[in-house]
């Protein structure tokens, strides 16, 4: 009994002064690396950036992979990769030659059978890679560092999609990786970007770090939105997610993390007022927020309906009602995000009526009948909420019956995807948003007016079809325009959706934390604090 | 032993039960993992592929057998979204809970019951009155309102404590480890105390007017030794129940704290999991919790034993 008890209390006290040791050594620790801390926007769930079209999992893509191309902040496709590139003067033959000295995070090098079996993977799965693949003759590795596509159909966005800049982004990775069937997880992260990711210490729904990698060998260009030189600047990138935004912005406050990446609209002006932090928006496209009905069942199955719905949408109304502040969002009559490319006025007054009276005497000549409008309401994404109760007042005023439905996120999900009516668990309305580098051109599934494989809403005009499918194959800017102002004008003519204006999210960072990268898209290296 | 034996063979059907139900009731709920899991901008046509890949497609009663299966060889499932084990994930967010938990109770302990004993001692005074309406307010105040009133006072203002994190003791060390729970276990500790000190009061205010009391009193016993051996031990058995029932609670419930305070526990993993409609994690997770609670309330009925030596199974 002597035995047991003194065994006891020498375990307790050594376990005490392992204890009190543990919080000695925490201080050599956290000087011996330097760690930037990032509060992203949402957990990292999924770890594949190809199986989902999730953000965050596009972020944790950008962290741990390479691109080929890239875009810059004119939103050009810049070589990241490849090193030089041809291609012939029918445009139908690419070769593309890899730049020296890219290894994965293993040490082995990058090749270009490598580069093949992830552009195959991603086209599986990827809009554009299906497009690209669609029109794809053959692709093959020709060596280690060269790889040749043969087209059987011209397409004019060979650069713009291997390089396009948000989901699915074609990241790049090891060939035995990439033989992962597309609509399953991979299960091996290695990559060739600039850090590598710490699997060991992920904590779904929590935390996520990654190391630098110092056998990454960035180009020589400055930085310029995802192209440019990738320089990991600090040893470690810390991703910890908060669940509530005024913890995060105590955090921030505090010292305790550097950088928060999408505060609340509401919660900006405390930041701003700290003398040591600086909120600001990195992201000039920002967000284009969009109310989508669904096309194939009443009353929206009715174009003049759908568009005398339209009339009563008023974009000022929305935003400061669901963003608030000016200073966060701008009116944008075009479905291209306004200040790109393909950005154009044509057929756009229908969304600038903002008239209830008017959208009242256009529903009654439409012949509308008092069928009930369902809004699905997602209580928990409070612009997408307070988009939807909006809506339902700007209806009712119109003269719509209407209900709204509240339900989460994940539950909108599920149900935006069933075409039935909705006495059979259907729906009439969602709210949504696209961020700006996803809906520049008509490629974006946003635009598809084919029923049988477009996004939810259904919209059917071949007019848009044809002329979006066109884009692909499309050479210059000018036809490029051209076919965007069609798609343009049937969106607005046939009422696809209702585009609620540009909103902008800040982001917030202590004052000691430079670097940061202008784009839609948050990149952390370039980063240092 | 026979008690306990019988006891644990007990929670077997029981815990079949439990699949069965949450199985069921989660599968009848609205969303679907593949929906959340394909992305916002997915097409329908990708949404089905991945319910195809994930078996969800299957028919409910295969789907059901091959979870039983799983079961029965100890595996509690797998997260459709990270890929980890369900036991992964428990075991990376088993200790902050347990700590918290720990701690909560250890701080409700020595202040409720102490509270709860002199409250009843001085029945009808200023400080039995003190007592109770710190009760009700305890209970009023919502949890995450304490906090950020805590957080503001001595994370933002004083900064003497962390705005939020956890970190455990084995790997930082006691003092950090106790500088980043105090405020959560603070906070989580106020609805307790208010629940448990008032518990305390009523059940010793009961037995205070029994007969063994007033024979001690009669025999020349000092008033302490009278609250600490007859009052309070012979009013710790309901006093116990509820603080087990607590712990219970407190390994999967304590998500508005959790959040609040950024500690990475198992309540944040439910909410999580539900709203992600990780029905693998869901289903692991209820499963654990179901055996939690009643280990732990049988660790209560055996604590009747020690307390009250009337009591035998």
């Amino acid at each position: 009994m002597t035995n047991i008890i003194s065994g006891v209390r020498n375990r307790i006290i050594g376990g005490m002064a392992a204890l009190l040791m543990g919080g000695m050594s925490v201080f050599s620790f956290a000087h011996a690396e330097s760690v930037l801390k990032i509060i992203p926007h949402a957990d990292l769930k999924n770890l594949d950036p190809i199986w989902t079209t999730a953000y965050i999992s596009r972020n944790h893509g950008y962290m741990i992979y390479d691109t080929l191309f890239a875009m810059d902040e004119s939103f050009t496709p810049q070589p990241q990769m490849v090193d030089t590139w041809t291609q012939s003067d029918d445009g139908m033959n690419w070769s593309f030659t890899l730049r020296d000295g890219l290894n994965w995070h293993d040490g082995s090098a990058v090749t270009a059978a490598d580069c093949v079996a992830s552009l195959e993977r991603w086209g599986k799965r990827d809009g554009m890679g299906q497009a690209l693949m669609k029109h794809m003759g053959s692709m093959t590795a020709i060596d280690d560092k060269t790889f040749e596509m043969k087209l059987a159909k011209p397409f004019g966005l060979v650069l713009e999609s291997i390089g396009k800049i948000s989901s699915n982004v074609p990241f790049m990775m090891p060939a035995r990786v990439a033989a992962t069937d597309a609509f399953e997880q991979i299960s091996d992260f290695t990559g060739s970007g600039p850090f590598m990711f710490n699997k060991d210490e992920w904590v779904p729904g929590s935390k996520v770090v990654y190391k630098k990698f110092d056998g990454y060998n960035p180009r020589s260009e400055p930085a310029s939105a995802a192209a440019g030189g990738k320089l990991a600047l600090v040893d470690a990138v810390e991703w910890t997610y908060f669940p509530d935004q005024m913890t995060a912005m105590n955090a921030l406050m505090a010292g305790e993390v550097d950088y928060f990446e999408s505060p609340a609209n509401d919660l900006a002006p405390m930041m701003a007022a700290n003398p040591d932090i600086t909120v600001e928006v990195n992201d000039p496209l920002g967000n284009i927020g969009f109310l989508r009905f669904n096309h194939v069942q009443p009353p929206f199955d009715n174009v003049a309906i759908r568009r005398a719905a339209l009339m009563a949408v008023k974009q000022e109304d929305y935003l400061a009602g669901a963003v608030g502040d000016q200073a966060y969002w701008s009116t944008c009559y075009s479905v291209f995000p306004c200040g790109t490319p393909m950005a154009t006025d044509i057929n756009n007054d229908i969304i600038q009526v903002a008239d209830t009276a008017k959208a009242a005497a256009a529903l009654k000549a439409a012949g509308y009948d008092g069928t009930p409008v369902i809004i699905m309401q997602p209580t928990d994404v409070p612009v997408l909420s307070a988009f939807s109760l909006i809506t339902a007042q700007k209806l009712r005023d119109a003269g719509f019956t209407v209900e709204v439905q509240a339900m989460d996120w994940s539950t909108l999900t599920s149900r935006r995807a069933k075409r039935d009516p909705v006495s059979e668990g259907g729906w009439n309305i969602f709210h949504t948003w696209w961020i700006g580098a996803d809906i520049m051109d008509p490629t974006s599934i946003a635009f598809s007016g084919n029923p049988d494989a477009g996004w939810f809403g259904w919209p059917t005009d071949p007019i848009s079809e044809e002329a979006r499918m066109a884009f692909f194959s499309a050479g210059s800017m000018e036809e490029k325009r051209a076919l965007s102002s069609t798609v343009q004008n049937q969106a607005w003519e046939n009422a696809f959706s209702g585009h609620l204006g540009q909103f902008f999210s800040p982001v917030a960072y202590r004052n000691n934390v430079k670097g940061l990268i202008k784009s839609p898209v948050q990149f952390f290296w370039n980063m240092s604090k | 032993m026979l008690y306990v034996i019988k006891r644990i063979l007990a929670t077997i059907p029981v815990m079949v039960v439990v699949a069965l139900f949450v199985f069921f009731i989660i599968r009848l709920g609205p969303g679907d993992p593949a929906s959340v899991i394909a992305g916002d901008y997915a097409t329908a046509e990708d949404i089905e592929e991945i319910r195809i890949k994930l078996g969800l497609a299957d028919p409910i009663h295969v789907q059901m057998g091959k979870w039983m299966l799983q079961l029965a060889s100890g595996d509690l499932g797998h997260s459709y979204h990270s890929n980890l084990q369900v036991t992964t994930l428990i075991s990376q967010r088993l200790e902050p809970t347990l700590l918290l938990a720990a701690s909560t109770i250890i701080l409700t302990v020595l202040v409720a019951i102490p509270l709860g004993t002199l409250a009843a001692y001085k029945a009808g005074s200023w400080i039995d009155k003190f007592v109770m309406v710190f009760s009700v307010a305890g209970f009023s105040i919502p949890v995450f309102v304490l906090g950020y009133i805590l957080v503001y006072f001595f994370a933002m203002e004083l900064r003497w404590l962390p705005v939020q994190g956890y970190k455990s003791p084995f790997e930082y060390g006691l003092l950090p480890f106790l500088r980043h729970i105090t405020m959560p276990a603070v906070t989580l500790s106020v609805i307790y105390i208010a629940l448990i000190s008032r518990m305390t009061r009523a059940s010793v205010v009961e037995v205070l007017n029994e007969d063994y009391v007033r024979t001690a009193r009669a025999k020349g016993q000092s008033e302490f030794k009278i609250l600490l051996r007859h009052a309070l031990r012979n009013a710790a058995v309901p006093i116990v129940t509820v603080l087990g029932i607590s712990v219970a609670l407190m390994i999967g419930g304590v998500v508005v704290t959790e959040s609040v305070y950024n500690v990475p526990g198992l309540g944040r993993l439910v909410l999580d999991a539900v709203l992600a409609r990780d029905y693998g994690v869901i289903q692991g997770l209820i499963l654990f919790f179901s055996f939690i609670y009643i280990f732990i309330n049988l660790l209560i009925d055996l604590s009747y034993t020690f307390i009250d030596p009337r009591i035998r199974y």
